[in-house]
Parts: C-alpha cells; structure tokens; sequence
C-alpha cells in the first residue's frame, strides 16, 4: 500500500505553486483525476483484506476532502488575485463626465399655474379657459362695467383694430372667461381661470404689457361670503404653507358687491396684498341669464407673475417674457 | 386721499389712539393706508435764518457763499448750490448737527476751500411740498419772525399724523376729510359732527347779483353760487397753506387756496369765477356745441362735443368745462375784487365721459364722476368757502342762489335682513344692521321684517341691496366673518385637453426642451422677415411701434428670442412653446380666429431632429396615421419641409427655419422647426390604444440596404417594406444613411433593420428568405430603389 499521507502536503504545495486557474486545474488533475495515486488506491481497495477496508476507504476518502480543501481554496485565492488584476485596469474616473444628458425646463409661469391648478382641482374645481382678444361686452358690460364708468380707465385696456372703435380688445383681466362660463353653464360653478392679460403697462421692472392672471368662480346655492374668506384661506395655506394666513379687507370691483382685497401674512407679521375678490354682483348673474335669488356666488383673481416674482425674488419681471436661455435652466 | 390727524378731529374730536392702530382701522374699513408719516418733529434743528450777505464761491462757479444769521446776530457762513434768495430773505436754515426728514445729516464740512456751516433747504428737503427749485423763502408779511426761531414754530406746524389712503371708486365720500372722520368716527364708535359755519351777510342779496339757468337737467342737478365782493387776492394764511402742502396741493393765492382747501375738507369741488370778467349776471348750464371752444385754466385751447357739459356766461359763450375745469377768461387773479362762489352737483356718468375724452383728470372731475355730495354738504361747502373768504377781507352777499335739474332717485332700498346674512354667512340682527347703517348716515325705517334704507347724500354709488350688504359688512368688520369652505358636489378635474396639452409639455421637457413664453406681440415688418404672409390685426393703441401687431405665427417670437440668446453665446438652444396665435376673424364674426399653437425650435439641427420630436409627440399621445406631406412650406427651408397631418387631416408643419429667414434675424447655424395647430391636433383623434398580446416565439432580423435616387424618400421605402412584411413585420428601423462615391452626388444608400416574429409559430429559415423577397420586390417594383446586395 502507498503512503498516502503526504498527499495533501503534496497537493498544497503543488497548488501553491499553481498561479492561474489552468495550472491548479493540472494540480488537480495530478492529484484527483483518474491517474492520480489517489483513485489508484481507491481501486486497489477491493484487494485488501475486507476487515481493513473500511478503515481504507475512510481514510481515502478523508486524503481527498482535504486535497479538493486545499485545491478549492487557492481557486479562490487566485481568482481573487485574477480579478484585482483585472480591477487594477478596469478604471474609471467618475468625474469626467462627456455628453451630459440634460432635462429641459418648464417655464416658471408654467409651473406656478399648474400648481395653482392643481391646489384648486384638489379643492373641486374645474379648469376654464377663454380667448385673450375679446369684446367689451365679456371684458366690460356682462361685467358691470358701463362705458362711462370711472373703473373702465383703470384698466389700461389695449385695443385692437377690430369691429368699433374700442370693441374689441385684449383682454385686461382673465374676468371675462366668468361670463363665458356662466352663459355656457348652469350653476352649480366652480371654475378657475388662468391665462394671459395685457395692459397698456410699460414693460419695466415691475410691469408687463402682457401677463398672467388666475381667476376662481364659485357660484351656488346659498353661497356665502364665508365661504369665500373660508376657500381663500384654504386656497393660502394649501399652496403657501399651513402657517401663512389671510385677510379680507373692502375694496372695490365693479363685478362684485361687497368686495374685499385679500392679503396673506409674512413672517415678519406683515401683510401682503394678493388679489381681489367679492361676492358676485347681481347684474352680473343677471347678464349671464342666472336669477340672483335662486343662486349667489364669490370670485377672486390674482396674478400668477407677481407670485412667481415673490416667490423667486426676481428683481426685474421682464426676466419672465425675455426668456433667457441662462435664465429658464435655473428653474 | 390724504388725511391729517388733527384735520380729521375737527369733526370727531374724540379719536385717540395709537396712530398705526388707527391706520389698520382705516384699513380695515376699506380706506387702506399706503402710507403714513409723522409730521413737524423731524424739522428739530431747521431754524429760521436771515440773509445777511450773498457771495460768489471763489472756487466754484455753481456755489454761492451765504451768511445768514441764525439768532445770534452774526454771519455764519453757508455754501449753497441756490440763487433764488435776496439779501433780507427768512430762509430755512439746518444748523449743524440736524438730520433732516430725508435722512440727510447736517456736519460741518468743506467745500472747495470755503467751510459750510449748515444748510440752507428747500421746501421738499424739509417735508414741505414737493418744491426742489430753490431755496424756500419763508413768508412774513408782518415782519414778526426771529432769526432762530425753530422753523416749526415759525411756519406755525403742530405735531400730526399724516395718512395718504387709497380711496376706491365707490367711497366719493371718503375724497374728504370729513368723510373719512364720518368712517373712522363710527368705526370707533366715538361722535361725529360738522363745526358749525358763521357768515357774515351783507344786506345785499345774492340773487340781486347773479342767477343760474340750467338749461340741461340730466346734466347738473344743483347749481348754487354766492358772491364775496372786495377780496383782497394775495398769500393765504400760514395754517391753511401748510395743511395744503401736506395734502399734496401747491398754495397759489387766497382765493384758489380756499377753494381748494374746502373741497378736501368737505369733498365738494368749487369753483370761484372773477365777476369783472363774467359777461352779464345770468350763468346758463347747457351741453357744449360740436367744434365749441373754450381755453380752460391750464391755458389749453380745447374743442368740445355734445357730451361736454359748459357753464355759460349772458353771451352764451362756455366760461368753464362742467365738472372738469374753469376757463382761462375768468380766472382769478391779483387784482381780482369781486368773486362768484360756484357748487354745483355733476352728472357722474357725463362727467365721466368728458374726462375720458378730454384724457383731463382734475381733483374736481376725479370727485365728481364718483358722485359728489348733492345734499346739504353743498350749503355748507358754499358757506365754508365765503367764511374763509371773510376771514381775508371778503365781503358775503345774503343767501344762497339755487338752481336744480334732475338729482338721483332716493326712493328707499328694500333690504331684507334674511338676504344680507345669507350673502354675508352672518347672523346678524336687525338692530345691528340698522345700527351699523345708522353710524354711516343712512336712514332707516322697519318695514315688517324688512328695513326701508335711504341712502345719505354722499353716497351716491350705493343702489341696491347688495351695495347696502357692503357697508354693513364694512361696518361689521369683514374679519369677523365666520370662515367656512362651500361643499362643491362635484370632483375637481382638468379637462382631456389640458392634460394632454401637460403631456406635450412633460414629453419635450423630458426631451431636453427649454420652454418659452415670449410676449405675443409683434413689430410691423417681422412677418414679412420670416417669409410669412403679412396680414394681421394690429392694435389700436400699442404701448411701442415694435408691438403693434398680433402674432399669427410663433415664428418670429422664437426667431427674435434665438436671436437674442446666441447674442448672448448660448449653446444648445432647443425652445418650445405654447400659446395663442391671431388669425383674422372668420367671414361674420368679429373676434379674430384666436388658435392655440406648439412650436418646436432645435438650433444647429437639420430637419430630421424636428421629425423626431414629432414622432416622439406622436408616439406619447398615439397620434393616429401621423404622416408628412412633402411639400413647401411658407417660410421653411424650400427643400427641407413638410406638411403634417394626423388622421388624413393637416395640423401643421415640419422641418427647417429658410436659411435667408435665418440670415434676416442674424441667426447661425440651422434651425429644425415643428409648428402645429396643437387646439385642432388635441381636439382630434388621438390617445387609443390596444393591447396586442407579446409574441413568445423567436424573432429573426434582416438587414436590407437599398441603392436611393434623390427623390424617393424614405418614407415610400418604408411603407412597401411595412407592406410586404405584412403582421410579421414586428420593428422596421432605418439605420444608416449614407453617400458612397462610387453612386455619385445624388444617389444614397439607405440600410433598415427588420426584425421578423409570428404571434403563432417559430418562422423558419425559408419563411424569412420569402418575407425578405417580397419586401425586395415590393420596394423595386414601387419605387426607383435598388437593392444592395
């Protein structure tokens, strides 16, 4: 019988001399495959004396355990060498980035009247939309707003050359897209209009010719001026914060009765005026074929520019109409 | 409006209080506070100073050197930028060590090798006025003043409060010092009364002296007129100009000054005429001639309509537009003697229209066209404005000579309590509503469960139930109304096209492009730089020449803005945006054709860029059948553009900006471009979709190359090989396009990937060699192609 002691002190040695897998293959071929001194006295097995057999085999067997131990654990010990190898020159700089890909921008008016939006079809509304050019009767009569009325100059209205002499228009407030609604609808109402509105304003740092407004509508039954101070409030603190608060305080519009301003609290304790709001005027109802005992309602407007210019800082409005490419990829 | 603290307790003596709480009162009552300043102690340190002597700087040109004695006799020496004082003049004089109202801060210093020790001021830089020309030469017709004297105590200021409100157009009454004490006062719950007015009367009557004809009754609803005789015109007293100048207005004479001063007190426009220089003693009110003229106060000669209301002397001859401004011919002046005292009640609506037509706003037509007072405030303004007069030497004739046309409607407002909570969300009682209105001046009876209001005189804008709700709301305090959110039955939602149009925007953000909202105007002269057509509606009163039109295109906004951006150096320009184009209107109607647009602009990219953001939007709102019509487009690239259209119908356009537009708005390199009715695009078929179930069997890809004459497009090749292949053609990608030398300039070679799949079996080898001849054959026999082999 051979000695086969030595055989995992072989086999270690061999398998240490081995640095590629291809050559531990070999040691392992030596020292476990069909020629190895190990299966030849694993076959010479069945000529020994059967009481010594057991004892033998059990110690054939344990020799190769602790080879394919010893073999198995330098495979991991030269694959580990191997893939430090291949990492050595697998780098790269993380930093040296070509060919960004980039997002493109929404613009800031964009994306304050779609936050609007959202916050009020959350609350129950519906979005309304209208055209920019309109008549006097949807930018001023439906409105209450006679042509004698002193109101009518404050609108810096710009007109275009169509129809009479100042009957058609750019509309100067998003008001006009109520009327439409109202003519096309029947109550209950609860719409808010955004869109563009023009003045005849220089442009300058704190005034556009042309720029946004947004309207709310709510006509029901048994609407209350509550109601308005309550969705204003709501409406505030849903897209301000939970912390910032409102006021109403009179005003006066033409195409509501009472009317109010509304102002929002700043950190500091102070006010700042938003927008208008009120109770729709009766006559308004009435232009719009709506019977003012059966249903009530309340309106209230703002402009989204001045948001967006308070909520970014902006120093110069005209940032918004310039579009500035260094500008629209800061948002 | 402004209002001063010590004016408004003339009338309701009892407010007290801290002045920024008393502002919010006013806030809150409608009357809000845009500012509020703190009068006379900040003048500490201005004294009164004499001028001894007037030299040339030496060093200067533009500096004279003043002495001035400033209460201790002798000269101190002043360099002042000013040349408007004589040798004898009372000036104010900061004395070092002062800080004055603006924040300036009076030192010692040096100017040029001369010491200024102080500084003589102007009536702007000590709060008096707005008069920067010069220095201010303190009146003192009865030579009492001292040098030294503090300049507040010399000019007779008191400490005060000064407000400036802004007023709406429903408050005429609020244009008044009395009327805003009459809010405040009920607001504080404190008395309210007018001072009473003493005029001495003369034995001669008014009447014998001038009389009224109101030949117009819709026009003035009262006209009444006194007369002063043997004023003396010069310099009002002291007190009454200082409160002016707070107000805002200049002093001019006694006789304006008083005018003046009583319609801001009481909130009733005057007028005062020169009776020397009235034709006869008859006034007529009468609506103007057309082509009528008349020379107003302010020396302008002015053509009148048959809107315009005049006030007429005996000759019939305007001697004063009604409501809106005197004329020239009567105007008082320093040797003025006898006056007419007019005050008159306006139309507002005629007023209004006059004021627009003329674009002449004054502090009269700005109270008139809101509705002046037209009850017994008009005696007492009549009688303020003589008493004042007296006070100046001035002599009343007895009475008062009235004339009336036609006055507003005072039948009482039915206003039912039940409605007034139900519009406010209140519960108020009727003897709270009745006590708000009481406060305010309106009267009120009960009528059953109903109350019967009269509105006061001076408020003429209120008319209905509704105006009513306000003022008890006013009065209430809109901040003590319980807050409550209205139940909407129904659920909040955007409309199908405004999330898709959110849709378009997020897939071309995702796709890299900046959005863009340039103004929709457009300079005459830009369509035709563009290569469009050059009809458009141009607006009546544009604020610049370079806006005057209305876009019917975004293309030459976003050719000004790229324009503008590569001035800049910006790279990677790729801009969308969406917004209202202005067609002119349809046969019949009279609003243009207003359409909302989508434009795409890629700069240094070639049309095939623009194509495939389009096939992107396509593919995100499943446009069906979306093709390109080869064609050319106006103001596109002549052999780089197509039509659009979507379902068989053409919604736009595609391709490349006409590289002479490029060159016109100065702009380098290439510019791919989409145009697209996105209104009629979204409100046409789009968005379905199907399932089609995923095929597990294996695909096969061929690769076919075709040899491509100059005009065969792409397209045709695709759509015989989409032809051929049939439903097992699963993908069909063109990829690569090249020009070999060997097939000469206008030949291409076009290479597509096909990739071959059956929903029901593995397709065999000789399956797939069939599919691939048919496709050969189908492109060959349809188009001039050839295939590469």
């Amino acid at each position: 019988m051979i000695d086969l002691s030595k055989l995992p002190k072989d086999a270690e040695e061999a398998s240490l001399a081995a640095s590629t897998v291809d050559e531990l293959v070999k040691v392992q071929n030596q020292f476990l495959g069909k020629k190895s001194e190990l299966v030849a006295a694993k076959k010479a097995l069945g000529s020994i004396p059967e009481s010594e057999r057991a004892t033998a085999g059990k110690e054939i067997n344990e020799i190769r355990v602790s080879i394919e131990s010893v073999i198995d654990k330098r495979r991991v010990e030269i694959e580990d060498t191997e893939w430090e190898t291949y990492f050595l020159n697998d780098v790269a700089d993380l930093t040296e980035v070509l060919n960004p890909i980039t997002r493109g921008h929404l613009h800031l008016i964009t994306q304050a009247r779609d936050q609007l939006e959202d916050v009020f079809v959350g609350m129950g509304f519906t979005v309304a939309e209208g055209p920019e050019v309109e008549t006097a009767w949807y930018n001023f009569e439906a409105l209450n707003i006679p042509d004698w009325h002193p109101a009518r100059g404050n609108f810096d209205t710009i007109f275009v050359d169509l129809g009479e002499e100042e009957e058609v228009m750019l509309r100067s407030h998003t008001s006009p897209v109520q009327i439409r609604t109202m003519e096309e609808q029947r109550p209950p109402i609860y719409i808010v209009a955004p869109g563009r509105t023009f003045r005849t304003d220089s442009a300058d740092a704190t005034h556009l010719p042309a720029f946004n407004q947004i309207e709310g509508l709510v006509i029901d039954k048994g609407i209350t001026m509550g109601d308005l101070a309550g969705t204003i409030d709501s409406f505030v603190q849903a897209f301000f914060g939970e912390e910032v608060k409102s006021r109403l305080r009179p005003s006066y519009f033409p195409f509501t009765e009472p009317s109010a301003e509304f102002d929002i609290s700043r950190p500091d304790g102070s006010w700042l005026e938003l927008g208008g709001c009120g109770m729709v005027h009766p006559n308004v109802l009435k232009n719009c074929g709506i019977d003012p005992e059966e249903w009530q309602g309340f309106a209230f407007g703002f402009g989204i520019d001045r948001l967006v210019s308070m909520r970014y800082q902006l120093d110069d409005i005209r940032e918004l109409v310039l579009n500035d490419a260094r500008f629209l990829r800061q948002f | 409006m402004k209002v001063l603290l010590s004016w408004l307790k003339e009338f309701a003596p009892d407010i007290e209080g801290d002045p920024i709480e008393l502002g919010e009162k006013l806030s809150s009552l409608g009357l809000a506070v845009e500012s509020m300043s703190i009068i006379g102690e900040e003048l500490d340190g201005v004294v009164v100073g004499k001028v001894l002597n007037l030299r040339q700087h030496p060093n200067a040109e533009r500096i004279q050197l003043v002495d001035v004695d400033i209460g201790d006799g002798a000269p101190t020496q002043i360099c002042c930028g000013a040349f408007n004082m004589s040798i004898g003049d009372l000036i104010p004089v900061a004395t070092v060590g002062t800080t004055l109202p603006g924040g300036i801060e009076i030192a010692q210093r040096e100017l040029r090798g001369e010491l200024s020790n102080g500084m003589c001021c102007s009536a702007s830089e000590i709060g008096m006025g707005e008069d920067n020309e010069g220095i201010m030469i303190i009146p003192d017709p009865d030579m009492v003043l001292k040098t030294g004297t503090p300049l507040q105590k010399a000019l007779g200021i008191e400490s005060d409060i000064l407000w400036d409100l802004e007023v709406n157009a429903n408050r005429p009454d609020a244009m008044s010092v009395a009327g805003v004490a009459r809010d405040l006062a009920a607001e504080l719950e404190i008395s309210f009364a007018f001072p009473k007015i003493d005029v001495e009367e003369d034995k001669e009557s008014t009447k014998s002296k001038v009389s009224v004809h109101i030949e117009d009754g819709s026009l003035c609803g009262r006209f009444l007129t006194r007369v002063v005789k043997e004023i003396s015109v010069g310099p009002s007293p002291q007190w009454l100009q200082n409160r002016l100048v707070h107000l805002g207005m200049r002093p001019i004479n006694n006789v304006v000054d008083i005018s003046n001063y009583v319609m801001l007190e009481l909130g009733q426009p005057n007028h005062t005429y020169d009776m020397a220089k009235v034709t006869g003693s008859t006034l007529g009110i009468r609506r103007a001639g057309n082509g009528e003229l008349i020379t107003t106060l302010d020396g302008v000669e002015r053509e009148l309509t048959d809107i315009d209301g005049v006030i007429t002397d005996a000759d019939d001859q305007p001697i004063g537009i009604a409501g809106i401004m005197g004329g020239e011919s009567t105007e008082i002046s320093e040797t003025t003697k006898d006056i007419i005292i007019e005050v008159a009640w306006w139309d507002p609506p005629s007023i209004s229209r006059t004021v627009k037509r003329l674009n002449l706003m004054s502090e009269a037509s700005m109270r008139f066209r809101r509705g002046a007072d037209f009850g017994e405030n008009m005696e007492r303004a009549i009688n303020r404005v003589a008493a004042l007069l007296e006070e100046c030497g001035g002599i009343s004739t007895s009475g008062i000579e009235e004339s009336k046309g036609d006055l507003p409607d005072r039948s009482p407002i039915l206003v039912r309590p039940e409605k007034i909570n139900s519009l406010l969300g209140t519960d108020l009682t009727v003897d709270t509503m009745k006590s708000h209105l009481s406060s305010i001046g309106f009267e009120i009876t009960r009528k059953k469960k109903n109350l019967n209001v009269i509105v006061p005189t001076w408020r003429w804008d209120t008319q209905s139930e509704t105006d009513v709700a306000e003022e008890i709301a006013r009065i209430h305090g809109y901040e003590n109304i319980a807050r409550t959110v209205p139940r909407g039955a129904q659920a909040g939602k955007l409309s199908q096209y405004q999330k898709d149009r959110r849709l378009v925007r997020d897939v071309l953000v995702g796709a890299g492009l900046d959005e863009t909202m340039p103004m929709p105007f457009l300079a005459p002269g830009d369509l035709k730089l563009a290569g469009l057509s050059e009809e458009a509606i141009s607006l009546s009163n544009p604020l610049v020449h370079e806006e005057s039109l209305l876009r019917t295109s975004l293309l030459p906004g976003q050719m000004k803005l790229i324009a503008y951006n590569q001035s800049h150096r910006i790279d990677g320009l790729k801009f969308f945006e969406i917004g209202h184009v202005f067609l002119p209107p349809g046969k019949g109607d009279l609003l243009p054709d207003e359409r909302e647009y989508l434009s795409v602009a890629l700069v240094g990219e070639e049309a095939p860029a623009a194509v495939k953001v389009l096939n992107l939007l396509g593919n995100a709102l499943a446009l069906p059948n979306l093709q390109l019509k080869e064609q050319h487009v106006e103001g596109l690239h002549p052999r780089r553009s197509s039509s659009v259209t979507v379902a068989g119908k053409e919604h736009g356009i595609v391709g490349e900006i006409d590289p002479r537009t490029l060159q016109k708005f100065g702009i380098s390199g290439r510019v791919a471009w989409i145009e697209l009715d996105l209104g009629r695009l979204l409100n046409g078929p789009h968005g379905k979709r199907k399932y089609t179930k995923v095929s597990k069997y294996p695909t096969s890809d061929i690769d076919l190359a075709f040899d491509v004459p100059e005009n065969v497009r792409s397209a045709e090749i695709e759509g015989c090989l989409r032809k051929a292949g049939g439903r097992f053609l699963k993908d069909l990608q063109l990829f690569d396009s090249f020009k070999p030398q060997s097939l000469g300039e206008k030949r291409r070679n076009l290479a597509y990937r096909l990739r071959f799949q059956s929903s029901e079996t593995t397709l065999n080898d000789n399956e797939i060699r069939d599919l691939r001849q048919k496709c050969i054959d189908e492109v060959q026999k349809k188009t001039r192609a050839k295939i590469r082999e």
